[in-house]
């Protein structure tokens, strides 16, 4: 039974682990280890194609990160003051939509914003002058858009979470206390739940950050990290890919367990 | 502010002036009536207590004088304002919660200077700082002001929640069942506390409980309630002495009870027939005609426990003797009358002797300590 466990975690983290070693072989093939050498890191951040897939996965992890945090805060109070049948079926719509193949929300999102495009596109063509209209077609709005969408529920479901558990009398004290509605938010609710903000922001930028499948069908002409190491890798597998493998793991791994550790100190400090 | 209530009915507020008062205060949840048209004044400066079994309405009550819940029709009002639609945020009340309801991310001097830095404009830090020191030192916790919430005993965030109301200086200060949480000798240590504070500051209490035994020892005045209802208010010594009806007599002190008709009335005092026949004279309190359902009432310090018969006692077998200190409280059966509750004094025990279960014994009460009540 052991031995079977054993062979799990093998199964599991082996690939990993030979990645994560590799990046740091001296020499180019995979083959044998060499020697220990950081210069494929070197290699990697040193190549611009590298550098600007990496700034606009950042750039897109961030901004969808963020409208997915804001966002989907405002959805999890809304919720919490809905009642009865209508709010169980819109926690139940948020959890299917977690629950949906990332293949299904890409194709989805493609075949929508390409609709939408094809709508608002000769619109913009007729009212602006010959030639000059702005067109706009897959990109960084696309990109962001998709994964806000995604992310949104991510936030949504640790949020409900938080609110459902914390002491409604709180908020009536802060009100008998003479706090108007947006103090006692400010003062209160806010400071509460901001725990699971932070959790859920965490949680949003490390989507985003690795996500392959959603971002290859509205990326249009831009290039995530993602992207740039599925079409190299076509052309073998580099030392430089094993690099580039093994600080998305790190910056995954630090940003999930960032957002584990601000959840449980929340857990400790906020609601009961 | 002029008041339509008779003071009769619903006991004095003494001399004092109204600070609260509702008008036919109703509120509906769906098909339950939490507030039924409760109509009652609340006399400046004093100590009342709501006190009722659980689901009789305590807690709405109290939570349309916060303005957390609106009427559903009626009116409230608050220092001769009327404040039916004024939401929480703008009434001078505050309220202790049953469970405190502390703010788990600030310190106890944060959670005690909340309310005060809500004033617009801001007021002076110090003058902040001033007032929650003192506030500290009332409820006996100086020096604890840089603590966190979860660092506090249970006994110790009971006090701040209390300073964190009082230190705003309400027109009336209400409290839902502050004490529940609390262990039964830290709770005696807290009522006496709540008292000494009331005099001290001279703010109107609202209490709601449900321990009669608070109820009685802290309050000027109590209103029973049943289902949305004041059934009695008044203060704990008449509503010990003089209870309108059966259930007013239940949940003020111990009684025993005998049902039967009324047989004869006269005056002051009346007469009641069981369905086995015995007659008792007591004295009447509450609406009662001949004829009518009514109950006779004896306190179980009222009756005396003998070992030989005597004129007007009646035998009883001993079920039950359990010492509490300075009484002894002994369960005896009758056979047509049913189980009595009968406590002996120590000092009486010391003379006459005290009993053991299955003996044989004797009771008998003097008529003028007896009520004859309405059922109802
Ligand atoms: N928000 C609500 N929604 C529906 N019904 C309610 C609500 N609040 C109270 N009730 C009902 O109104 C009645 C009175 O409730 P209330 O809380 O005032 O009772 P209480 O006397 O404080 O009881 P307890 O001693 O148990 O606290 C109860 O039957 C209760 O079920
Ligand atoms: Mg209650």
């Amino acid at each position: 039974m052991r031995l079977y466990a054993l062979a799990v975690y093998l199964f599991l983290y082996l690939p990993i682990a030979v990645i994560a070693v590799f990046s740091f072989n001296a020499g180019r093939h995979a083959s044998q280890f060499t020697g220990f050498s950081v210069q494929w890191y070197g290699k990697a951040l040193s190549n611009p194609f590298v550098t600007e897939a990496l700034w606009t996965s950042f750039v897109v992890a961030l901004s969808s990160a963020l409208i997915a945090s804001v966002f989907g805060t405002m959805a999890a109070l809304a919720l919490q003051g809905m009642k009865g049948r209508v709010r169980m079926v819109a926690d139940a719509l948020i959890y299917v939509a977690v629950m949906v193949p990332g293949i299904v929300i890409g194709i989805a999102t493609l075949i929508a914003l390409v609709t939408l495009f094809g709508w608002i596109n000769p619109l913009l063509a007729r009212l602006a002058p010959e030639g000059q209209a702005p067109q706009l077609a897959m990109g960084y709005g696309s990109l962001i858009a998709a994964h806000a969408l995604f992310s949104m529920s991510l936030v949504i479901i640790i949020l409900r979470a938080r609110l459902a558990g914390m002491d409604r009398s709180l908020m009536e004290a802060s009100a008998d206390l003479y706090a108007p509605p947006f103090a006692t938010f400010w003062q209160v609710t806010l400071p509460l739940i901001f725990p699971g903000i932070l959790a859920g922001f965490l949680l949003s930028f490390t989507f985003s950050f690795d996500d392959f499948i959603i971002a290859f069908f509205v990326a249009g002409s831009e290039t995530t990290l993602p992207i740039y190491v599925f079409s190299s890798i076509r052309r073998g597998v580099t030392p430089e890919i094993n690099a580039i493998g093994t600080m998305v793991l790190a910056v995954s791994l630090i940003l999930l367990v960032a957002a584990q550790l601000t959840l449980r100190r929340g857990i400790k400090t906020g609601a009961q | 502010m002029q008041s339509q209530i008779d003071p009769g009915a619903q006991g004095q507020t003494g001399d004092r002036p109204l600070i609260a008062e509702f008008r036919a205060a109703t509120k509906r949840y769906g098909a339950v009536l939490a507030a039924d048209a409760l109509s009652f004044g609340i006399g400046k400066g004093e100590f009342l207590s709501f006190l009722g079994p659980s689901g009789c309405g305590k807690t709405t009550a109290l939570r349309m004088l916060a303005g957390f819940e609106v009427p559903t029709s009626g009116d409230v009002f608050l220092d001769g304002e009327r404040v039916t639609d004024v939401p929480a945020y703008r009434r001078p009340v505050n309220m202790v919660f049953q469970h405190y309801a502390l703010f788990p991310h600030m310190t106890v001097a944060q959670n005690i200077a909340y309310g005060l830095m809500q004033r617009r404009p801001r007021p002076d830090r110090a003058e902040v700082a001033r007032k929650v020191d003192r506030a500290l030192d009332m409820v006996r916790l100086s020096g604890f002001g840089p603590r966190r919430i979860w660092e506090m005993s249970g006994g110790q965030q009971q006090r701040v929640a209390l300073a964190r109301a009082i230190v705003n200086e309400p027109k009336v200060l209400l409290l839902d069942e502050p004490l529940a949480a609390l262990d039964r000798k830290l709770r005696r240590e807290m009522q006496i506390e709540l008292q000494t504070l009331q005099r001290q500051l001279g703010i109107t209490f609202v209490l709601v409980t449900h321990d009669q035994e608070e109820a009685l020892s802290m309050s000027d005045r109590i209103c029973i309630m049943r289902s949305g209802r004041i059934v009695q208010a008044g203060s704990p010594l008449a509503l010990y002495d003089q209870p309108i009806n059966r259930y007013v007599a239940d949940f003020v002190g111990k009684s025993n009870f005998i049902d039967g008709v009324v047989s004869a009335l006269s005056g002051e005092g009346g007469q009641i027939e069981t369905a086995s026949g015995y007659r008792f004279e007591g004295r009447v309190s509450g609406v009662l005609a001949p004829g009518a359902k009514a109950s006779l009432s004896i306190r179980p310090e009222q009756i005396d426990l003998a070992n030989s018969a005597h004129p007007g006692a009646e035998p009883v077998t001993v079920i039950n003797r359990i010492f509490l200190g300075e009484h002894t409280e002994y369960l005896v059966r009758h056979a047509a009358l049913g189980d009595l509750l009968v406590l002996v004094a120590r000092q009486a025990e010391a003379a006459a002797g005290s009993f053991a279960p299955g003996a044989a014994a004797f009771v008998a009460w003097k008529p003028e300590t007896a009520l004859i009540l309405p059922q109802d």
